[in-house]
């Protein structure tokens, strides 16, 4: 069924992305700006927040509250990492999974209060996880609430992210740690969640801010003026996916998806089967036994040609061992990377596949990942 | 930009220039703004037979893969190899930065194709959508 542009859904940013020269495409149902070529396109974009700082709307995104006295046991229930571990103010980066240990979605899990929990998921899930959510929680006395219209949301991404955002909020951003999050007054909008999570590899910030088309414009304003001297470029879904690919973070219905697991994906660090039970778990320890039959894997081109998300992978015999799940050039490394799925044998760094280039076998091999990493400051 | 007048062009974006029986092909500026950052061009080599209306090579964007349509048949006599190593070239000057020269197989094959008046029309409405 083809989105007609009327049927497509807008984030309160639209205007300003469309006032700004924005490139619009369609992503999951919602219409958002790829890139701007007023900010040089998606290399700039991207290079502006690994050297300085940039902005992305990323309000499509969803959220779910989880509240009430049994809200730990509900997120418990449902999500593999250990949400008992929170303090208020922290967050996890988690994931809610079907029985059978494949994902329904990757989530940041925030500790808001007590026994209060926000759930930021991805844009083309918000339905799908919402009443996902809600009927596994059905045995814990909590509340489900969608409240994924209620905010804008931005991310201010680069190394310069916390001196643009200190110019602006009366919070002391310096104690704020890497995954811990705050409320204050930003650009004069008061009660703002600042969290210092992100998708790009850098430090920086994600501001969940009320969503009217006004106090939404202001503060996106006011954060382009005010970083101005920080070479702030607003950056679209191009550069957040090439940025995000660098830093080998996931993006669903492509290295996670109901039909892979949490042990193919490598995110075992944040899936704690000490836990006695949550969903997915049981087949997770099955599959464990049984060992791993597919893994993801980094890959740079070595001759010339980028891979692309679907691309087939072959060994050096042309036989079919599997595929990439992103792949695009890098531009901060400028090279060709892809992620992909491979068999474990071919896992080692060093080893050489071809990757089926419009019927031509290109050859790449298995590199460390991340392939890039910030520098500890 | 205003589109060379003594260029012929086409509805998927590509122009040529015919001088005598060789004709010096590339894609426009339209194309290389809806492209974005060009990163990878992919050319055939001298000897090559293109053929009216088919694809010849590919053209990529950071984000996409896009093909390149012969505007005319003919032998390819010339690549231009900078491309391959500064593809982002084509940004620059599109109507500069020619991919490929051929020898024309039908020099008629040309006069179907868009005038720059026209071009610039077709354009034009493309962007309403």
């Amino acid at each position: 069924m083809l989105a007609t542009e009327a049927s497509l859904r807008k984030t309160a940013l639209n205007p300003v992305h469309r006032r700004m020269g924005a490139k619009m495409v369609e992503f999951n149902g919602w219409e958002m700006p790829v890139e701007y070529p007023r900010s040089g396109g998606i290399i700039a974009e991207h290079m502006a927040v690994r050297t300085g700082v940039g902005l992305f709307d990323v309000s499509h995104m969803g959220d779910i509250r989880v509240s009430g006295s049994q809200a730990l046991g509900a997120v418990q229930h449902i999500s593999m990492n250990d949400a008992s571990r929170l303090a208020v103010g922290q967050a996890q980066y988690s994931a809610l999974l079907y029985p059978q240990g494949t994902f329904v979605d990757d989530v940041i899990v925030h500790r808001i209060g007590e026994d209060d929990y926000l759930l930021v998921i991805n844009a083309g899930t918000r339905e799908k996880d919402f009443n996902w959510v809600r009927q596994n929680s059905g045995g814990f006395g909590c509340k489900v609430e969608n409240l994924s219209d209620d905010y804008t949301q931005i991310a201010i991404q680069g190394p310069e992210a916390v001196k643009l955002l200190q110019s602006l909020t009366d919070v002391d951003l310096s104690h704020l740690k890497f995954y811990w999050f705050t409320r204050g007054d930003v650009c004069g909008t008061r009660n703002v969640l600042i969290a210092r999570t992100g998708y790009t590899g850098e430090d920086g910030f994600e501001i969940y801010i009320p969503s009217d088309e006004a106090t939404s414009a202001e503060v996106w304003e006011a954060l382009l003026a005010a970083g101005k001297e920080f070479g702030c470029l607003a950056c679209g879904l191009g550069a957040r996916n090439t940025l995000r690919l660098e830093a080998k973070l996931a993006l669903y219905d492509h290295e996670i998806s109901d039909t892979i697991n949490v042990w193919e994906a490598g995110l075992d660090r944040f899936c704690k089967m000490e836990r006695p039970d949550f969903i997915g778990r049981a087949a997770l320890e099955k599959a464990k036994a049984e060992g791993l039959k597919r893994t993801l894997v980094g890959l740079e081109m070595v001759e010339r040609g980028i891979a692309r998300d679907g691309y087939k992978v072959r060994d050096e015999n042309g036989r079919e061992i599997g595929y990439v799940t992103s792949g695009s050039p890098s531009p901060f490394l400028k090279r060709n990377i892809a992620l992909a799925y491979v068999p474990p044998e071919f896992r080692e760094v060093g080893s050489t596949v071809n990757v089926e280039i419009r019927g031509q076998g290109v050859k790449a091999q298995v590199v460390p990942t991340p392939f890039y990493k910030r520098a500890k400051n | 930009m205003p589109y060379p007048s003594d260029f012929k062009y086409t509805k998927e974006h590509e122009w040529i220039k015919a001088e005598g029986g060789i004709a010096t092909l590339g894609i426009t500026n339209y194309a290389q703004e809806s492209l974005g950052d060009i990163v990878f061009v992919e050319l055939p080599k001298p000897g090559a037979e293109v053929t009216k209306g088919k694809t010849f090579g590919s053209i990529e964007s950071v984000k996409a893969v896009s093909d390149l349509y012969a505007p005319a048949s003919g032998t390819v006599s010339e690549v231009n190899g900078e491309l391959s190593t500064a593809p982002e070239k084509i940004n620059k000057d599109a109507h500069s930065a020619w991919m490929i020269k051929i020898k024309l197989k039908d020099p008629g094959e040309l006069s179907s194709l868009l005038s720059a008046a026209d071009y610039e029309k077709f354009v034009a409405e493309e962007g309403s959508h």
